[in-house]
């Protein structure tokens, strides 16, 4: 069964629905005791740095993935979901859960910002995750971005996949028991439907 | 780089697909449902769901018809339509849309794009700005379904509504909107230019030729289109085709 994490932002309809047709069970919940003790956990993203902390640490729920995370527990984080697992954010100035060491960049090369729309996104060679996690995905797919910042990871090793908007980034990370993707692959079409029935595969 | 993008509109009201000519003159044009689900399996990057009487009308947007149509698509999916507070912007989401436009309700009181923008992020507000000539080069923004000159400079409000919180826009030509004769070229690459959001122009779109020249000459980072794909004249896989030869970038279809 999975957790959705429900902090008050984010497309949680969305993501609801595409687990619905995974054929996944799921509960929706803000309390961080349930949190704790779930098997996999999953973010989800659309919405601001800034509120999106407060609203976790109003409710306790900083504290409550960070143990479960520590616990071994699988975390998943898509968008805005992956940018609050590292340290800090530009975005509203925002300490976040520091999970991952690295921080969030405000877009600098493109002058259209949000990022919104397919871009590529290119699994990094030889790494070993990248092979499963795009396995029967074409290679450099487009998936559905919606982002004005986007995550610098201290070690290089945990980019999975990158994609270049102005800039290069990472696009997927993935580290122990920690998958997570700047982009929506909720909404990502039928190459974003591979890669999750990809990313249970590798946690069921 | 993010590819251009192609983006059917289904203009809804009482719960079906309907297509005007210059915003009045609305035929069947089908069951929401099943149109969002056909666009998504066939190329469509993303849909555009406008409940274009829920102002006129003065009642909330048909809630249970987004969150069916949001359970058939696998494509990012946006919703407007007689939005005017932070709670129906809410509801919305929650009934799986990724984005909801705002007409009407934000010329009435800018704040509600700021609100929400700092709920939802700004990458979730999208201002649906319809668009007018009102003299050579001067185009005005207008509310409530096209019926009514709000008086505000569409360049000029465009350029206040992003600054605000608005992270895109749906920029309608009503005088193109329903004519076929191409998108409204000058009035996109003005509005474009001004801002630094990503516009989707809408209004116009008769032929395959009409998203090649919006996205070099109209500067649009993405098209929409309603009756050309809904009467099946046009299919969105012809008309990536076309733009790939074109070289214009797009997302490839499985």
């Amino acid at each position: 069964m999975i957790t959705i994490i429900d902090y008050g932002v984010g497309n949680i309809g969305s993501v609801a629905n595409t687990l619905t047709r995974l054929g996944q069970t799921y509960q929706m919940s803000s309390d961080p005791t349930i949190i704790r003790s779930a098997d996999i956990l999953l973010l989800p993203g659309v919405g601001a740095a800034g509120v999106g902390m407060k609203n976790l640490r109003d409710r306790g729920l900083d504290t409550a993935i960070r143990i479960a995370i520590q616990n071994g527990k699988r975390f998943i984080g898509f968008c805005l979901g992956m940018q609050l697992l590292f340290e800090y954010s530009e975005e509203d100035d925002t300490v976040c859960l520091g999970i991952l060491k690295g921080s969030v960049k405000k877009f600098r090369i493109v002058r259209k910002i949000p990022q919104i729309g397919w871009n590529q996104v290119v699994p990094v060679e030889k790494n070993r995750k990248a092979k499963s996690l795009f396995a029967g995905i074409p290679k450099d797919s487009a998936f559905y971005f919606v982002n004005s910042y986007y995550p610098i990871p201290t070690y290089t090793s945990v980019a999975v996949a990158t994609t270049e908007y102005g800039e290069r980034f990472a696009s997927v990370v993935a580290i122990k028991n920690i998958i997570a993707t700047q982009f929506h692959p909720e909404k990502s079409g039928e190459v974003g439907f591979r890669l999750l029935q990809n990313i249970m595969k590798e946690y069921i | 780089m993010t590819t251009k993008r192609i983006i059917p509109c289904l203009d809804m009201t009482q719960g079906k697909v309907v297509k005007g000519i210059q915003f009045v003159n609305f035929r069947d044009a089908g069951d929401p449902v099943v149109l969002a689900k056909k666009y998504s399996e066939t190329g469509a990057d993303e849909l555009v769901f406008l409940d274009i009487s829920a102002t006129v009308e003065n009642r909330p947007i048909l809630l249970d018809v987004v969150e069916r149509t949001a359970k058939n698509v696998t494509i990012p999916f946006s919703v407007g339509g007689g939005i005017r507070t932070m709670e129906d912007m809410r509801q919305i989401l929650l009934a799986g849309a990724d984005k909801v436009s705002v007409n009407t309700g934000a010329v009435n009181k800018p704040t509600l794009i700021t609100e929400c923008a700092n709920a939802f992020g700004n990458q979730c507000v999208v201002l649906s700005l319809d668009a007018k000539q009102v003299s050579p080069g001067r185009w005005n923004a207008f509310i409530n379904g096209g019926n009514k000159d709000s008086g505000l400079s569409a360049v000029e409000w465009a350029k206040k509504a992003t600054r605000i919180g608005a992270g895109e826009i749906l920029l309608t030509s009503i005088d193109q909107d329903g004519t076929k004769n191409g998108f409204n070229i000058e009035l996109t690459k003005a509005v474009s230019r001004s801002v630094s959001v990503p516009v989707i122009a809408s209004g116009g779109a008769g032929k395959k030729e009409d998203f090649l020249d919006i996205f070099t000459q109209g500067e649009a980072d993405a098209a929409l289109a309603a009756s050309l794909f809904h009467f099946g004249e046009l299919t969105i896989k012809e008309l990536k085709e076309y733009l790939k030869q074109k070289n214009i970038l797009i997302r490839e279809v499985l």
